[in-house]
Order: C-alpha cells, then sequence, then structure tokens
C-alpha cells in the first residue's frame, strides 16, 4: 500500500534522485519545484550536498551580487542547476524569448533568455525541467536559440542538458547523439501518450520503465522538513502545493 | 569635503535628460519606483534602458508610457504576476528597440566600464541567437590558446544609473549590503542616483563593519531621502510587495485603456513624501 502523492512531489522528488553525487546545486529565480527538490537532496546527502537558491536570504551565500552565481558557474563550483523553456527542441535548444512571427516582433513574447546563455554552457548537469508536455512546447525546432543544446567540437563547453524532466516524463540527453531519450514515464501516464504530445524525435526502448513513485520516507521530508524550508523563498507554494 | 548634493525625487527625475542610457537593478536589489513616478510625471522620452540584468513592473511602466525607444536586457518579467504586459504589447509592435541580452553579458559589459576598458571576453553565447542578434557583439579567436572562439562585448557605460538602498550618510555615501550590482552599475556610470529609507549624520565609512559594503561619494551624484521608495516591490525588511496592486496591474496593464487608467490613479498616489 503506498501514500497518495501529487505530480509536484513526485517530479521534486525525481529530481532529487537526479541531483545525488553533486556537490553544489543552484537554483534560479521562479523555481519552486527544482528549489524544493534541492533541499531534498541536501537532506538525503546528509548535508554534504550544497545548496543555493536565488530569491532566498537564507540559502544564497553571495556577498557579490548575482555576479557570483555566474562567476561560480565559470569556475566549475556549480554543479547542478535547471533551465526551463516556452519551447524545447529535440536537440537540446532552449527558446525563453518568443514564438511565432520575425524576432523582435514575435507573436508571443516570453520575458527572456535570462542567465541560459551563459549557464547551458559552463554548469555540467543542467536539468531542463518544464511542466506542460505539449507539442507546442516540446517542438521540432525553437523558433529562437536562447541556447543551443550543443555546440561544436572548439567551443568551450563543459557544460549542457543532461536530462529533460515534464509533467508526463523523464528524458535523458544524449551530447554525442545531440537527442533525448526517454528515461522513464510517469505512473499514470503511458509511452504512447508521450510520443502523441512531444513534438521532436526522440530514441526509445522498446518498453519503458515507469518512473519510481516517492517512497513514504522521502513524502514525509517533502511534507514536513522541505515544505517548511522552501517556504522561506515560496511561502504560497508550500502552503498550497506541499501537503 | 566636497558635500552631495541631497535633492528630491523630482529631482532626480528632472536631472535623467531624455534619450539618456539609464542603468536599473532586477526587483529584488532595489528599485527606485518613486523616480519611476517621476520620470513619467516629466514626460521623460527616448531612454535606453538597461534592466541589470532584468528588470520588472518598473520598465513595464516606463514602456506604457512611452518613455523608453531601446530597452536592452536579459528579461522583463512580473515575477509571479507573468511577463510585463505592455513591453509584450510594445515588442509585438515594434515601438522599442529590443536588444535581448544574458544575465552575466550586462554584468561583464558594466565590470568592464567599471574598469574603464574598452571590451570584455565572455565564454557561452556561441551558437545562440542572442548573439547572432548582437551586431554590437563580436567572436574572436582566443589570442591565448589555439581553437578557442570568444565573445566579445564593449564596455557598458550608462550616462546614470538609478536604484533604491537602505541608508544613506550626510557625506553622501550610501551603504548597498550584498546587493554589490548596484556598486557595480554606479562605479560604471557616469552619473548616479540613490533614493534611500533612511539617512543617518554617522559617516558610513568609518564604521569598518559596513565600509566594505558602501558606495563612496565620490560615485554618487544625488541622493534623495525616500521612505519607501521601492514600492509596490519589497525591499528587504522594510516592507513587503503590494500584491493586491501588483496583480492588479498585470490584469489592468493588458489594454492600453486599462493600463492609462491604473497609471492615472499611480501617478497620483504617492508612497513618498519627497
Amino acid at each position: 500500500m503506498t501514500t497518495a502523492y501529487s505530480q509536484v512531489e513526485l517530479l521534486i522528488s525525481v529530481i532529487a534522485q537526479l541531483l545525488q553525487g553533486s556537490r553544489h546545486v543552484a537554483v534560479g529565480a521562479s523555481s519552486p519545484i527544482p528549489g524544493a527538490a534541492a533541499l531534498l537532496a541536501r537532506r538525503l546527502s546528509g548535508g554534504s550536498l550544497r545548496v543555493t537558491i536565488l530569491g532566498s536570504r537564507k540559502h544564497n551565500f553571495f556577498t557579490n551580487g548575482s555576479v557570483e552565481l555566474f562567476d561560480l558557474a565559470a569556475q566549475g563550483r556549480i554543479d547542478a542547476f535547471f533551465l526551463g523553456g516556452g519551447q524545447i527542441d529535440g536537440e537540446g535548444n532552449i527558446n525563453l524569448v518568443g514564438s511565432g512571427g520575425h524576432y523582435p516582433a514575435n507573436d508571443v513574447r516570453w520575458p527572456g533568455s535570462f542567465g541560459s546563455a551563459y549557464l547551458y554552457y559552463l554548469v555540467p548537469k543542467v536539468i531542463l525541467f518544464r511542466e506542460e508536455h505539449t507539442p507546442r512546447v516540446l517542438v521540432p525546432k525553437v523558433d529562437f536559440i536562447s541556447s543551443p543544446g550543443s555546440s561544436g567540437s572548439n567551443v568551450y563547453r563543459p557544460g549542457g542538458p543532461t536530462h529533460l524532466l515534464t509533467g508526463l516524463c523523464l528524458f535523458s540527453f544524449d551530447r554525442a547523439a545531440r537527442r533525448f531519450h526517454l528515461a522513464s514515464v510517469h505512473p499514470g501516464h503511458s509511452a504512447d501518450e508521450v510520443r502523441s504530445q512531444t513534438g521532436f524525435a526522440y530514441d526509445a526502448a522498446p518498453s519503458t520503465a515507469q518512473t519510481a513513485a516517492p517512497s513514504e520516507a522521502m513524502l514525509a521530508l517533502i511534507r514536513g522538513e522541505i515544505r517548511d524550508q522552501i517556504a522561506e523563498t515560496y511561502p504560497r507554494f508550500a502552503a498550497s502545493q506541499l501537503g | 569635503m566636497q558635500a552631495t548634493p541631497f535633492m528630491t525625487v523630482q529631482d532626480i527625475g528632472a536631472a535623467i535628460p531624455d534619450g539618456s542610457q539609464v542603468a536599473v537593478v532586477k526587483d529584488t536589489s532595489g528599485v527606485a519606483m518613486s523616480v519611476t513616478r517621476a520620470l513619467i510625471r516629466r514626460g521623460v522620452r527616448a531612454l535606453h534602458w538597461i534592466g541589470v540584468p532584468q528588470t520588472g513592473i518598473q520598465t513595464d511602466l516606463l514602456i506604457g508610457a512611452g518613455c523608453i525607444a531601446t530597452l536592452e536586457t536579459s528579461a522583463v518579467s512580473l515575477g509571479e504576476f507573468g511577463t510585463g504586459p505592455r513591453f509584450v504589447a510594445a515588442i509585438k509592435a515594434s515601438e522599442v528597440r529590443m536588444l535581448d541580452s544574458t544575465c552575466p553579458a550586462i554584468y561583464a559589459a558594466l565590470q568592464a566600464g567599471q574598469k574603464g576598458l574598452p571590451f570584455i571576453p565572455l565564454r557561452g553565447l556561441i551558437g545562440s541567437d542572442i548573439l547572432a542578434r548582437r551586431a554590437d557583439w563580436k567572436v574572436i579567436d582566443n589570442p591565448f590558446a589555439e581553437r578557442d572562439p570568444i565573445v566579445l562585448l564593449p564596455a557598458l557605460r550608462p550616462d546614470v544609473a538609478v536604484f533604491h538602498a537602505s541608508l544613506a550618510d550626510r557625506y553622501g555615501n550610501v551603504f548597498v549590503g550584498r546587493e554589490r550590482e548596484a556598486l557595480i552599475m554606479a562605479q560604471a556610470a557616469y552619473a548616479t542616483y540613490v533614493t534611500v529609507e533612511e539617512v543617518t549624520d554617522q559617516n558610513l565609512l568609518a564604521d569598518d563593519a559596513r565600509a566594505g559594503a558602501v558606495l563612496p561619494a565620490i560615485y554618487v551624484t544625488g541622493i534623495a531621502h525616500a521612505p519607501g521608495g521601492a514600492a509596490p516591490l519589497a525591499y528587504l525588511d522594510y516592507y513587503e510587495q503590494d500584491e493586491p496592486l501588483l496583480a492588479r496591474y498585470a490584469r489592468e496593464a493588458r489594454t492600453r485603456a486599462g493600463f492609462d487608467a491604473f497609471l492615472h490613479r499611480w501617478l497620483e498616489q504617492d508612497h513618498v513624501s519627497a
């Protein structure tokens, strides 16, 4: 008998597993789920994993403004970070600028690229995270490359995407092949559903694993300690989404 | 000691000429919203506006009021209240020249300005459409290595930097605390105007515990005592964001008429007794 859990709790537990082994995880603005997951990963690591959450005063040691995030990344002092996108394509290119029409006068305009055109190149483990899994988000080719999924061999690029997590599934990214591989499908969803909702081509095994549900212990942490910790930065998220 | 002029918020608005290149900080770092109001009231035009490194309602209001000709930033966002509605409308209508950037590029270009350098190299960017669209940026081969292309950014030296801080002293020194990017911006700019919550008679540079986080008066052109000067945004422990007002803005500013009505009321309102 397993305890019922929400999609948010599942995503937090999946990300927390992906972060195991990292020394320093940084979380950008407006990222409550990655933030909670990073705090959970720290808890599961016994405290050896360091977490920096932008927008937090408690979980942020920066004394040189946000410049410090980029300087740390350039020096290899950040192991994992999260990026999303209004569009993400099959080569891992991300678009945070806009779609349709002709740039700069796109039909749909999003806020902008933030630090993606830098961090995507420099942080070794970038987890792409976007809950919405539809053909309008996961497209064959992005309309604007805020940051490319891969670079030529002559471009300095220690970093890049390792995974893409959505509300339906987890993909891993093969940097040499520049393609996603379906790693697991979340409980309650099917590989066919993933196929029909994905606008780009990807690799998949004949039978796909199911994403592991969060354990009882994990859920207890998410609904207790982690909820209290993330509430400092995201009070409404903690109150409405975490038990 | 040359005294930094203490002035009113209106004076600051008047001191920023039409067509200036103006740098401002992100929402959590002390946005001088009272100066935004003064600029709109005086009908400033054709600003080259730089959001360091991203920006929010301050920029959206100025775009809606027709004050900005060129916008250079990595993002315009109202955070949990969504994308800036007037920014989106202006982009679609090609009313603003957009220079899309990425956060570290804005910081690095300001740091070059701070050092008096003509340009600065930056990692990343190669293969992005941000770079493809920036005619002012170049790619060179790293002269110290083989096969290592790297982007060069021209230095940014804004005409004016404007931000809100907690404390200034009578001598014109401004405490910036952890908000070092305000310091970078001010040191890169030709003129810096600051609004502050409080003014002290004690010289901030005489206090070793605080002096390292102080923007010294030599960089400060003018200071206005403006308690509440970052509202409706939150400011440190001084006040929370005005959520109902921000939510109302995000809703009403979606239409031109809704924005005009909001702006009219907002300009009447005075958070600041300047």
